[in-house]
């Protein structure tokens, strides 16, 4: 109160005329309505903002789609999926994507072979059998493991994977689809298991006490209590795991090579759609020929492929989604 | 009629007890699998490349000879990437982020920002970098310049900058956002000097794990078309530049012909982890020293 009238009394001095309340207040309102200004753009900027990352997801799929469609022009759709045959370069370029779905599929299994056991069982032992002591001391590691860059993967795929398992697989070639489809196993465990071990950790532990009480083991919980209660979380984890090892780049680019193999057989080199990427944008590919097109067909491709996969975790998980 | 046979339930403890304890084991030897393969890792990476790092190979540039071959261009081109990204990432993100928590109505519009955010999360780094390729580096005429990746990168690790904005921001109680109301204070003025502090450590550390993410990432920068060997330092965001992970890329690719470059791109996985390492502790320490509890 003492200080709104020493305020008044110096507006009375300082201009040296009278000035009432409602003046002041009038006073305020010209220097609020630049106020009032901002409050009213502030949204819009956001706004504007925020719409930029559905921009992205525009700017993605038109410049996929305008170049998938010029690329359908010069190589028929049909022979594009059917084709076993893809050989970019030269004189007869002939573009059939199956050598790279193939590789794709199978560098994807054996990650998945890999990351869907050993990380729905790190999930368990974290969820249901660690003590508290013991996670603090774990969960950090597979949190290193996950912050390690795919390239450092890579390197290690190729320069210790690789020439280990040649040691008693002999007819492992030196690039083959079996060394970094394991690493990128290796790569995903981290995600499987953190993303596992959430679900299972959000089932009320009424549930597991209620188990034990009629005399089952741990095990038992684990297996007929828990995992059935969390499993929408824990597909959900294997999806976005294999939608990861389907988009995984350098490790494939690294030590898979590039032969265009139609193969099912994991010791030979093979080519996977985003190594592909990789290889044909590497060369610098003359904007307009075919092979450049191939580019976006093959990225367009992978797109839908990831897309799929995660909408189906995200249908999973809030489908199946059991509330306590 | 007896509801549990006491006998047979004798006679299966013991088979059931052991499963449980071969269980635990097998469990236990999952989970310990992880922290073989790192350390494996971490100590194949050490001794192939510690011995190869000196002054000379941090300071040096770039040569095909692998005793004078240096990164000192790959740090700077790093540094510039990152000068691009930080930025970009933290003015999208957190404005992004302020619009979502604060400003949009719980309708249509917003559930569609969030569901294209989640995508986006979801689509793999090299089709960035063919949008990148495509929209920065073509359309726009830029070339592959540090503007281009910067641009892209940017793009790329949006999600993770949102996302841990949004949850800093949902975290600030509510009370003092009408506190703020209170005293008189707009939308804005409460959002500026009230939500952003307070909620600024769980931002900085959402930052930061998105600008490591980003300086290992690989695959775009590759696609934009970084060349393998790039002598000149990069000296501003119009230069052409190679960065930690391209160059690791490249050596390890070309390992097959000299086998000293193997040692190179060790020794650049040991500087590149390093770096990351310093990051991830920072975002550690501000997260601990500096988050409040309400």
């Amino acid at each position: 109160m003492k200080g709104v009238l020493h305020v008044a009394k110096s507006v009375v001095h300082d201009s040296g005329k009278k000035l009432n309340v409602r003046e002041i207040i009038q006073e305020k309102k010209k220097t609020k309505s630049v106020s009032n200004l901002t409050e009213k753009l502030i949204p819009k900027i956001l706004f504007g903002i925020a719409a930029i990352s559905v921009f992205t997801t525009i700017g993605i799929v038109l410049t996929l789609l305008t170049e998938t469609i010029a690329f359908f022009k010069d190589v028929p759709f049909i022979d594009f999926f059917t084709g076993t045959k893809l050989k970019p370069l030269g004189e007869n370029a002939v573009f059939g994507v199956l050598p790279l779905l193939t590789g794709t599929l199978i560098s994807t299994v054996i990650a998945m072979l890999v990351a869907i056991p050993v990380g729905l069982m790190t999930a368990i032992f974290l969820s249901e059998y660690a003590s508290e002591r013991t996670r603090k001391v774990l969960k950090p590691i597979l949190e290193i493991l996950a912050g390690i860059p795919t390239i450092v993967y890579g390197f290690f795929a190729f320069t210790f994977v690789t020439p280990l398992l040649r040691s008693f697989i002999p007819g492992l070639e030196p690039t083959n689809i079996l060394s970094p489809g394991i690493v990128m196993g290796i790569m995903i465990i981290p995600m499987v298991a953190s993303l596992s071990e959430d679900a299972m950790s959000s089932v009320p532990n009424a549930m597991r006490e209620g188990a034990l009480a009629l005399g089952a083991t741990k095990l038992e919980v684990t297996w007929k209590v828990v995992i059935p209660a969390a499993i929408s979380g824990i597909i959900a984890s294997f999806v976005l795991g294999i939608s990861r090892a389907i988009g995984e780049t350098m490790i494939v680019a690294i030590a898979s090579g590039s032969s265009k193999n139609f193969t099912f057989d994991v010791t030979q080199s093979m080519q996977t759609m985003t190594a592909y990427i990789v290889e044909v944008t590497g060369g610098e590919a003359a904007a307009g020929t075919t092979l450049y097109y191939s580019l976006y067909a093959v990225a367009m491709t992978l797109f839908v492929f990831t897309l799929i996969m995660n909408l189906v975790a995200q249908y999973i998980s809030r489908r199946f989604r059991e509330e306590y | 009629m007896k509801y549990v046979d006491a006998k047979q339930v004798h006679k299966k403890m013991g088979s059931r007890l052991l499963a449980n304890k071969l269980a635990k084991a097998l469990f236990l030897m999952a989970t310990l699998f992880g922290l073989v393969v790192l350390v494996v890792l971490i100590y194949r990476v050490l001794t192939a490349g510690l011995p190869w790092i000196n002054m000379d190979f941090l300071t040096n540039r770039l040569s095909t000879d692998p005793g004078r071959a240096g990164i000192w261009g790959a740090i700077m081109g790093t540094f510039w990437l990152m000068l691009v990204v930080a930025p970009v990432t933290m003015i999208l993100g957190i404005g992004t982020a302020i619009y979502l928590e604060e400003y949009a109505t719980k309708g249509r519009i917003s559930s569609f920002i969030k569901t294209n955010i989640s995508n986006l999360a979801g689509v793999p780094s090299v089709v960035f970098g063919i949008l990148g390729l495509t929209v920065f580096a073509r359309a726009l005429d830029l070339g592959s310049v540090v503007l281009a990746g910067g641009l892209t990168m940017a793009l790329l690790v949006l999600p993770v900058v949102v996302v841990a904005s949004q949850e800093a921001i949902r975290a600030v109680p509510q009370f003092l956002r009408e506190a703020s109301f209170g005293m008189g204070a707009t939308k804005w003025q409460t959002i500026k000097n009230v939500v952003l502090p307070a909620a600024l450590p769980g931002i900085l550390t959402g930052v930061i794990l998105a600008l490591s993410r980003a300086i290992g990432e690989t695959a775009p920068l590759v696609v934009i078309g970084i060349p393998a060997l790039l002598i000149p330092i990069p000296d501003g965001i119009f230069d052409k530049f190679t960065i930690l992970p391209v160059q690791i890329y490249y050596w390890t690719i070309d390992s097959a012909l000299v086998a000293e470059y193997a040692n190179l791109a060790a020794a650049t996985i040991v500087i590149l982890l390093l770096v990351l390492f310093v990051m991830n502790s920072i975002a550690i320490l501000i997260r601990n020293k500096f988050q409040k509890r309400y």
